[in-house]
């Protein structure tokens, strides 16, 4: 799956310079950011949360995740989106709450990460 | 070291990244299949190509390749048009497919190549042939790893180049507490560097989690700390010294759920108390001592090279 087909379900909006074509291979709807980092599977993962600051990012980066895609409509600041951008991260926002977006996401066939 | 080179992964992953457009030929030849079988060969000698799509009125009706002129040929080659020798109803894939499937399409009917179609419109927009299957991801992989792979070669092979009897690279980064813009960049600097000396993904992901996790620690409770990473050949050690408060009761701050962390931390998705456990989970080894007051000293050892690490740390002692 990509970034797009990830858009297209959650009726998405990329924001900043992301790549469409970004493969997405798994997701994972968190809030608690220590809960993202306590990984055994999070390569080229998307990371839906409610959270937009800079962490999110940094926490995306750390675990090898491809995209963050921000819930209810909500946007980053500039200093994530410039981040972001720096390290090949793709951000995208959604008007969805994890919920839906997870459901979706799910009914796709998008499997969920691997827990210790 | 563990070099990434020839990682069968990365091919996979490009594979369904890529699509056949990007690596299909736009310039479609195309016959009529009202065109006499004699005038065939002369089309596929000037272009030098296996096989055309036969399109009657913008549409696909066939395929006609070297093996049926071969075989209207052996048959005696008697005048008639390309309708009667063409492969009917040909497989045809779609621009927007990925290349995975095209190789799988390829293995699956043993052809040499396909018509490429528009999803949308059906009119064919391209062909593509197993060899521009290979060139797109050669292509691809030169592009990517071009620049980061020099930088890559170069660096995994320092302990090579070094004649010594024993190295060790050291990495020296400054954390400012407090500073919640810049937490995590010395975890990031660290991050990049192991992956340039060409250290396996896995590792450098266990070692870019513990460290961000202490780096984290650093921002929030401590004025200020600093991050020290030994990498030699067999292990990688990362020592994270903090000035701050530090910890009274290390055994209590070992249990999962333990934290002090003030409300403005909680609420950034931190401070559940995981932060010692996530970095245990990740080391081979973690040593944690802590004088109030003035501070914590962290060492986390994560090793490279599982089968010679015991030798080295007993002949470092």
């Amino acid at each position: 799956m990509t970034v797009a087909d990830v858009k297209a379900a959650l009726d998405a909006e990329i924001i900043g310079a992301g790549d469409p074509e970004t493969v997405v291979l798994r997701a994972c709807a968190c809030d608690l950011l220590s809960d993202v980092l306590r990984c055994v599977t999070r390569e080229k993962a998307i990371l839906l949360t409610n959270l937009t600051h800079l962490q999110t990012v940094r926490v995306a980066e750390m675990v090898d995740a491809a995209a963050v895609c921000y819930m209810r409509g909500k946007r980053p600041g500039d200093d994530v989106i410039r981040l972001a951008e720096e390290k090949g991260m793709v951000l995208l926002t959604t008007k969805m709450t994890s919920y839906e977006a997870s459901g979706q996401l799910c009914r796709l066939g998008l499997s969920g990460c691997e827990h210790d | 070291m563990n070099a990434n080179h020839g990682d069968p992964g990365v091919v996979q992953l490009l594979g369904q990244e890529l699509r056949i457009r990007d690596a299909m030929n736009r310039r479609v030849v195309t016959i009529s299949s009202r065109t006499p079988m004699s005038e065939l060969r002369p089309t596929l000698r000037a272009h030098r190509i296996a096989g055309i799509p036969v399109m009657d009125d913008g549409k696909l009706v066939g395929v006609i390749s070297v093996e049926d002129m071969v075989n209207w040929i052996t048959d005696g080659a008697v005048a008639c048009p390309v309708a009667e020798r063409m492969t009917r109803s040909p497989r045809a894939l779609y621009a927007d497919e990925t290349l995975v499937h095209a190789i799988n399409e390829f293995r699956k009917f043993g052809f040499f190549h396909f018509p490429v179609l528009d999803r949308d419109s059906g009119e064919v927009v391209g062909v593509v042939t197993r060899e521009d299957v290979i060139q797109c991801l050669l292509k691809r992989l030169e592009i990517d790893y071009h620049e980061e792979g020099i930088r890559h070669y170069r660096a995994s092979h320092i302990f090579e180049d070094i004649v010594a009897d024993k190295s060790a690279l050291l990495f020296h980064y400054y954390i400012i507490g407090q500073d919640f813009e810049k937490a995590g960049s010395s975890s990031s600097g660290l991050k990049k560097t192991l992956q340039r000396l060409g250290i396996h993904p896995d590792i450098v992901r266990r070692v870019a989690i513990a460290t961000y996790e202490a780096e984290m620690n650093t921002v929030i409770y401590a004025r200020t700390g600093e991050l020290i990473a030994k990498v030699d050949t067999n292990q990688i050690r990362v020592e994270i010294e903090d000035f701050g408060p530090g910890i009274p009761d290390i055994a209590a701050a070992l249990k999962p759920g333990f934290s002090t962390a003030p409300d403005w931390v909680r609420n950034l998705g931190f401070g559940a108390g995981m932060g010692l456990g996530n970095i245990q989970n990740c080391a081979d080894e973690m040593n944690i001592t802590s004088t109030v007051g003035k501070g914590i000293h962290l060492e986390i050892t994560i090793a490279i090279n599982k089968e010679r690490v015991k030798y080295e740390t007993k002949k470092d002692r």
